[in-house]
């Protein structure tokens, strides 16, 4: 866990083509008001500009807002990605509408947890403080 | 010598509004009862006979209590489910299924490449077609989507806004191949474009042209499809969004006005042009606060069309509605609960004298509903409509001084909002300073704080939960994907294609100019042009929105 110096630098995400932002903006002021850095990417993102956004930002987590039901294409994408930029310290999470069937594949995949509809706030922000990397 | 005294307001309903409105809408039976055996007014009145002007009578400015003399009693609201899945093979089959368990009109949800006017080979495309509706890209697809339904007979409505005029197109181009004629055609198109910009984020262009193209339609509409409902302009998605029920009305009858300004700028009557405007609202849990804003919003809509439009005729003044009660509220966590929740909703929109209704699937906070979800959510209107008596009397919460003082207060406080959109400069000003959506924004949070503070109790999330086992819910197969995509190939491969080259040229023609886009349009759905294509020709011309993304 970073230090109590060093503020969480996270990703809040929204990639494909779904504007449904209620949660992503939700979820977004939550860490933020709980004292998290946090950098909204704004809609319609490719996995590839989600990526990029991850490497440039240094972030320690990334928060993955997915309603459209792409969520079994765009997750492993947006891995796949990851992986080949190397990146291996940062917390992935999802949120948004994937039925509990479908976890256990993207979790294999490096999801470290779903948040599906009604989460409360706190405990996302209390995952995310216990579970990011430490950094140097 | 006696004088006759002049007949208060119910009298002359009662003599003039009423009968006219029983020879054209004569009521479902010839009496109704209570499960006592009492009869049930028609309309209950208070003991004096006449209520105040603001609340007046059933048919009649400012139609607080509802838009028709009789309601329900003459015609039930159509039961409306929004359906589409997978390729149109199979939201036909779910059309079919709806209309067979006695739907009674069609409403069309599109997947996200088609809402966001890309083709299903379109790269952004992959992995969203047909997910969470169906995949149209040309004339063949919406061929296959209606194949069976006779268009002069089923109302069809489409959720489409910012490729409504291409999808709209095609849809005319079905009804030539079916032999219908446009001024046959019943039903609506969403076309809402600023609820987009506020809530729901589907924009592809710029607000200005989208305005045109939302004008071009209503003139086009006006001249050639008369029967159309040309917009549905929708608060239901602003309130999924996370507004508050008087930012939902407020922010969706300004929007409904900025229409009528531009199509009015345009030079179009507003007494041509008003009576095919439709509204959308959303039913969520609060069921007397839903029913006084179903209630306010047929006054202000009333009074500002007759009093700041000028609109002469009554039929441009009446707030015609369709509502879908709230996804938004329904709970992954213990989903038969949503039975209940929607069956409350479904009570507020129809006490709120709604014309058309969707209800929810319990299964939404989930995935897509399954056949079973969707058969037990018609079933819910149905008990409404046959078994709970609601139907059989008119506006059954006028009166009621709880429901009459919300009404006002939910009227107030859309006046304050229209206000400050004023001072903002209109919508689309509004729009481009974030106001909307910040304060959407803002109420979310804050409903999400009380849930989380458990100042607001969500039953089966902040209390009474448990662990449960999932239900069954709906698998869209990947392979629908695989299929969209080769009938796509299969026609772009036997069109002609320089057929498709010179429409395309006439339309780019069109957008650049300002001869209406339709009559293009229409030739170029008609040579089995894609929407991309289409949409790809509007985009070079108009260029594309980008949101500024805040929180």
């Amino acid at each position: 866990m970073p230090d109590s110096q060093t503020k969480i630098r996270v990703i809040v995400a929204k990639p494909g083509l779904d504007g449904h932002d209620r949660g992503a903006k939700v979820i977004a002021r939550a860490l933020r008001d709980a004292g998290m850095e946090v950098i909204y990417t704004g809609l319609r993102q490719t996995p590839s500009q989600i990526v990029q956004t991850v490497i440039q930002e240094d972030a320690y987590c990334l928060c993955i807002s997915i309603l459209s039901g792409a969520h079994n294409h765009l997750f492993p994408e947006i891995l796949k990605l990851l992986g080949e930029a190397d990146v291996q310290d940062v917390l992935i999470l999802g949120g948004g509408i994937i039925p509990p069937e479908d976890v256990p594949a993207l979790k294999k995949l490096g999801v470290s947890e779903v948040f599906g509809p009604g989460t409360s706030t706190s405990d996302t922000v209390k995952y995310i403080r216990e579970h990011v990397q430490p950094r140097a | 010598m006696k004088r006759t005294p002049k007949p208060g307001p119910l009298e002359k309903w009662e003599r003039e509004t009423l009968p006219r409105s029983l020879e054209r809408m004569p009521e479902r039976r010839s009496t109704f009862v209570t499960t006592s055996g009492h009869p049930v007014p028609r309309l209950a009145t208070p003991a004096g006979g006449d209520a105040p002007a603001e609340i007046g009578l059933p048919g009649e400015f400012p139609y607080t209590r509802g838009i028709y003399p009789t309601m329900y009693r003459s015609r039930l609201w159509t039961m409306r489910q929004f359906a589409g899945f997978g390729t149109a093979e199979e939201t036909n089959e779910r059309f079919k299924y709806l209309l067979e368990h006695g739907q009674t009109g069609l409403s069309t949800a599109f997947d996200l490449p088609t809402l966001m006017g890309y083709d299903s080979d379109h790269p952004y495309s992959h992995g969203e077609v047909g997910r969470e509706g169906v995949a149209v890209c040309n004339l063949a697809d919406m061929e296959v989507l209606f194949d069976r339904i006779p268009l002069d007979k089923v109302s069809v409505s489409m959720t489409i806004n910012s490729p409504a005029a291409p999808i709209f197109a095609m849809f005319l181009g079905v009804a030539e191949k079916q032999g219908v004629g446009f001024t046959k055609l019943n039903g609506t198109l969403q076309n809402d474009i600023l609820k987009e910009y506020i809530a729901q984020k589907e924009y592809v262009f710029p607000p200005g042209p989208s305005m045109r193209l939302v004008v071009d339609s209503i003139e086009y509409c006006q001249r050639e499809v008369p029967r159309w409902n040309t917009i549905s302009i929708s608060g239901y998605h602003i309130r999924e969004a996370g507004s508050t029920a008087i930012q939902e009305l407020a922010f969706t009858l300004a929007n409904g006005m900025a229409y009528v300004q531009a199509a009015k700028a345009r030079g179009l009557d507003v007494d041509e042009f008003a009576p095919r405007l439709s509204f959308f609202f959303n039913a969520h849990n609060d069921l007397f606060e839903e029913v006084a804003k179903y209630r306010a919003a047929r006054r202000i809509w009333a009074k500002m069309m007759r009093d700041s439009f000028g609109a002469k005729s009554p039929a441009s003044w009446l707030l015609r509605t369709h509502a879908q009660t709230a996804g938004c509220s329904l709970t992954a966590q213990q989903p038969e609960v949503n039975i209940v929740r929607t069956t409350i909703q479904a009570l507020a929109a129809i006490l709120g004298g709604t014309q058309s209704l969707h209800t929810n699937s319990m299964d939404e906070a989930l995935a897509l509903p399954t056949e079973k979800a969707v058969r037990i959510a018609l079933r819910t209107q149905q008990v409404l409509a046959f078994e709970s008596g609601a139907a059989n009397v008119v506006d059954p919460l006028g009166g009621s001084w709880y429901v009459e003082q919300l009404t006002d207060q939910m009227e107030q406080g859309a006046m304050d909002y229209f206000r400050r959109i004023d001072e903002l400069g209109g919508v689309i000003p509004a729009i481009e300073a974030g106001f909307f959506q910040r304060e959407i924004a803002e109420a979310a949070y804050r409903y999400q704080k009380e849930i989380e503070t458990k100042d607001r109790t969500i039953v089966g999330v902040n209390d009474f939960a448990l662990e449960e086992s999932p239900i069954e819910i709906l698998k869209i197969d990947p392979a629908l994907e695989k299929k969209q995509l080769e009938r796509l190939s299969a026609v772009k491969s036997r069109r002609d294609n320089d057929r498709v080259r010179l429409e395309l040229g006439r339309l780019r023609e069109a957008a650049t100019g300002t001869a209406n886009v339709f009559p293009p349009l229409l030739a170029c759905a008609r040579a089995y042009a894609t929407l991309g294509e289409m949409m790809d020709v509007f985009r070079e011309v108009y260029g594309e929105y980008v949101e500024e993304a805040t929180f």
